[in-house]
């Protein structure tokens, strides 16, 4: 019954993600207005900063599921965890390589140290791509649920410190950025929260697919040993 | 003796009896001056070059001390004489990382003086830096003790250590090294944006003292 | 003339921003497609193992309870002695 109930939900996830993002994409070329500074490049935004949001809150969300891990022992937060970082990571690559384009585009460079944004988000990316071989080092399998979850609350408590840090480092007369959405017209502002929202939809259905899958395959290891045990 | 005392100085007497990190990690430092001094081609260094070669040098020492401080106790079956004690758990964390503060310390104090000696025209700036530094090592102290333990039970302890210690300490090295660049300024300190740079370094070290000390429970849970 | 131009390239980019958002979904489908299939297999032999009782391995199993059924009636007409 909880199956059934699940894969409603997971239906219903992505048929609204599909709806939420296409119509923020076609909003985001057919209603808002070409940028005055920028041109047509700062179409971009619409896809790069709502994957760049959604990571983020992905990893701040990976770190509540690992709290709640290390409070109750519950192996199910933990592989919310594991999949949230998962999925974030993904998204945070799409971040970097849409962001090298955008940039190339912009100001004819793959990449821009001085852009404090896309930089802080390549040490957070790289901070998290570390935790696949934490991970496979550690073998005993509730140790590495513990260990990955201490990681998951350490990591989540450096993204708003790095992106601080990386700001600092930054002379504030000098920042190459990516036009932010403060001072958006109003047209923009409503684009660019469609996709926000789709992309958050995009995050949701990828993790509550990847957790359905993760289940059904451990279920199904639980068969196969209940049956070669009475075979 | 309450027991972080105890620990503290049964660390600390571990160190000073066999000697065995210090005088490498002091060695690696000078000889990464060396290398700096051929591989920049320059004989004096000042404001960010000065502070880009002795930041990342003091680092990767740090590295070095981390990897040896957890691996000898891990090693020698001390890690688990003390889990098996009933010691407060944020009591051990706090003493590891005391030691590992004052192991940089003294690190500094033998790497940073030479590194006047070879470098520097002026050694004004070198008490303000002196407080950068020792901020630096508070935080590298919590994020340390908690990532080098987390790796000592796991099969890759080498690497897995700086691996993951590196992302995390980029926050300090920028704030070490902006602090740096003008302390070590050729015209003598200069304190533009001191302040904010104790300030990030302030927060950083609040930050992981905290998710250290209230994580550290988990981690040597059996 | 120029301004043309300059949309077109421009256009390039904002083109390949998109694709390779879509081309990294598009793995990503692809890849849990591959788990997919993987869990189906895994779904038809255990299917298999199910039915197995009743043809060759049943035989082993038939044997065993065979055996318990032999070893209960022993102990009945033990008790019944």
């Amino acid at each position: 019954m909880a199956n059934a109930l699940r894969s409603i939900t997971l239906r219903r996830l992505a048929v609204a993600t599909v709806l939420v993002l296409g119509a923020g994409f076609a909003l985001a070329f057919f209603y808002a207005p070409e940028d005055a500074d920028q041109g047509f490049i700062q179409k971009i935004f619409y896809l790069h900063v709502p994957l760049a949001t959604a990571a983020l809150l992905g990893w701040i969300v990976a770190a509540i599921w690992a709290i709640q891990h290390l409070r109750t022992g519950d192996p199910k937060y933990d592989a919310r965890s594991y999949v949230s970082i998962h999925i974030s990571v993904i998204f945070g690559l799409a971040v970097l390589l849409t962001g090298a384009i955008w940039a190339k585009g912009s100001w004819g460079v793959w990449w821009e140290w001085k852009e404090p944004t896309l930089v802080s988000f390549l040490i957070v990316f790289l901070l998290y791509a570390t935790y696949y071989p934490l991970r496979y080092a550690i073998e005993d399998r509730e140790r590495q649920a513990r260990y990955s979850s201490v990681f998951a609350i350490t990591a989540g408590a450096f993204v708003p410190l790095n992106f601080l840090a990386v700001r600092l480092a930054e002379p504030l007369i000098h920042p190459r950025t990516f036009s932010s959405t403060g001072g958006l017209p109003d047209s923009m502002l409503f684009a660019f929260v469609v996709c926000l929202a789709g992309m958050a939809l995009l995050w949701t259905t990828l993790v509550w697919f990847e957790l359905d899958a993760k289940s059904a395959s451990g279920n199904l290891s639980k068969i196969r040993r209940a049956l070669e045990a009475t075979a | 003796m309450s027991p972080f005392s105890a620990l503290l100085r049964k660390d600390l007497r571990v160190e000073l009896r066999t000697l065995r990190s210090l005088p490498a990690m002091a060695l690696f430092a000078v000889s990464a001056f060396v290398i700096f001094r051929f591989g920049l081609d320059r004989e004096q260094l000042d404001g960010e070059l000065a502070a880009g070669v002795l930041v990342p040098t003091l680092l990767f020492a740090a590295l070095l001390a981390i990897n040896r401080l957890f691996v000898a106790e891990r090693e020698e079956g001390g890690f688990d004489l003390i889990r098996l004690a009933p010691i407060d758990r944020p009591v051990l964390f706090a003493a590891k990382a005391s030691a590992l503060v004052i192991y940089l310390v003294v690190l500094e104090l033998i790497a940073v003086p030479i590194f006047a000696l070879f470098f520097l025209d002026s050694a004004s700036g070198l008490l303000p830096f002196a407080l950068i530094l020792l901020l630096a090592n508070i935080g590298l102290a919590a994020t340390g003790t908690v990532i080098s333990t987390i790796a000592t039970m796991s099969s890759a302890r080498d690497l897995l250590a700086p691996l993951i210690l590196l992302p995390l300490l980029i926050p300090l090295v920028i704030a070490a090294a902006g602090a740096g660049e003008h302390l070590l300024a050729a015209g003598g300190p200069d304190y533009g944006r001191f302040g904010t740079w104790l300030a990030l370094l302030g927060l950083y070290d609040l930050v992981f003292l905290l998710v250290g000390y209230a994580t550290f429970d988990y981690l040597l849970e059996d | 003339m120029t301004p043309l131009l300059a949309l077109e390239s421009n256009t390039g980019y904002v083109a390949g921003a998109y694709l390779v958002f879509v081309l990294l979904l598009l793995i990503y489908v692809a890849i849990m497609a591959a788990k997919l299939q993987r869990i189906q297999r895994e779904l038809g032999s255990l299917a298999e193992l199910a039915d197995r009782p009743s043809g060759r391995g049943g035989g082993r199993n038939a044997t065993q309870v065979g055996d318990r059924d032999q070893e209960i009636q022993a102990v009945r007409q033990g008790g019944q002695r």
